[in-house]
């Protein structure tokens, strides 16, 4: 358990853009986790995912962690932004890409 | 459902594709003022409580104060 934990603490601090969802960014196995990655697709930015359908314990571990009950689940600079109706609404109101690129800014200047 | 679990909560929802598992709800209700996405949305989760696992595979959610509800029409 402390395993799964430490593995997504590292992923989101190692990866300005980290996605659990549901299959991989080629071919995502669930249609909110499908458009949820063609945003960031769309914005062209370095993202990574996990898959939660190949790792049961991920997918629940995800869940406690974050206190969100669905898949996709989203961080950006390590803080849990939302599932894909928030990224949706952030993207359609112009405030994720600032958010993303302030976070991958201050990666560059470290 | 939602709306015992938010006090002054106006709840729309669609079943959108007729299965009863898929839904569309738009939440408005004054306790989301001050309030983030994630926190908006973890209230609707959370008033959903046990439903949200078993019985709905997919919820699209839209939450709004009534103030934003207003400048939307």
């Amino acid at each position: 358990m402390a395993d799964v934990i430490e593995r997504i603490e590292s992923a989101i601090k190692e990866n300005k853009v980290m996605i659990f969802m549901k299959g991989d960014r080629i071919f995502p196995q669930c249609g909110f986790s499908a458009a949820t990655v063609a945003i960031f697709e769309e914005l062209g930015v370095p993202f990574a995912t996990a898959d939660v359908l190949s790792d049961p314990e991920l997918r629940e571990a995800i869940k406690r962690y974050s206190n969100w009950p669905t898949i996709p689940q989203v961080y950006i600079g390590g803080k849990f932004v939302g599932g894909c109706d928030i990224i949706r609404e952030l993207h359609e109101s112009g405030e994720l890409e600032p958010m993303v690129k302030a976070a991958l800014g201050a990666t560059a200047n470290q | 459902m939602i709306a015992r679990g938010i006090p002054d909560a106006q709840v729309e929802v669609r079943d959108y594709t007729g299965g009863g598992d898929h839904f569309e709800a738009l939440v408005v209700s004054p306790s989301f003022e001050g309030k983030g996405l994630v926190e908006r949305h973890q209230l609707v989760y959370q008033a959903l409580g046990d439903a949200m696992r078993a019985q709905v595979h997919a919820l699209t959610l839209k939450t709004l104060t009534p103030a934003q509800y207003q400048n939307r029409r």
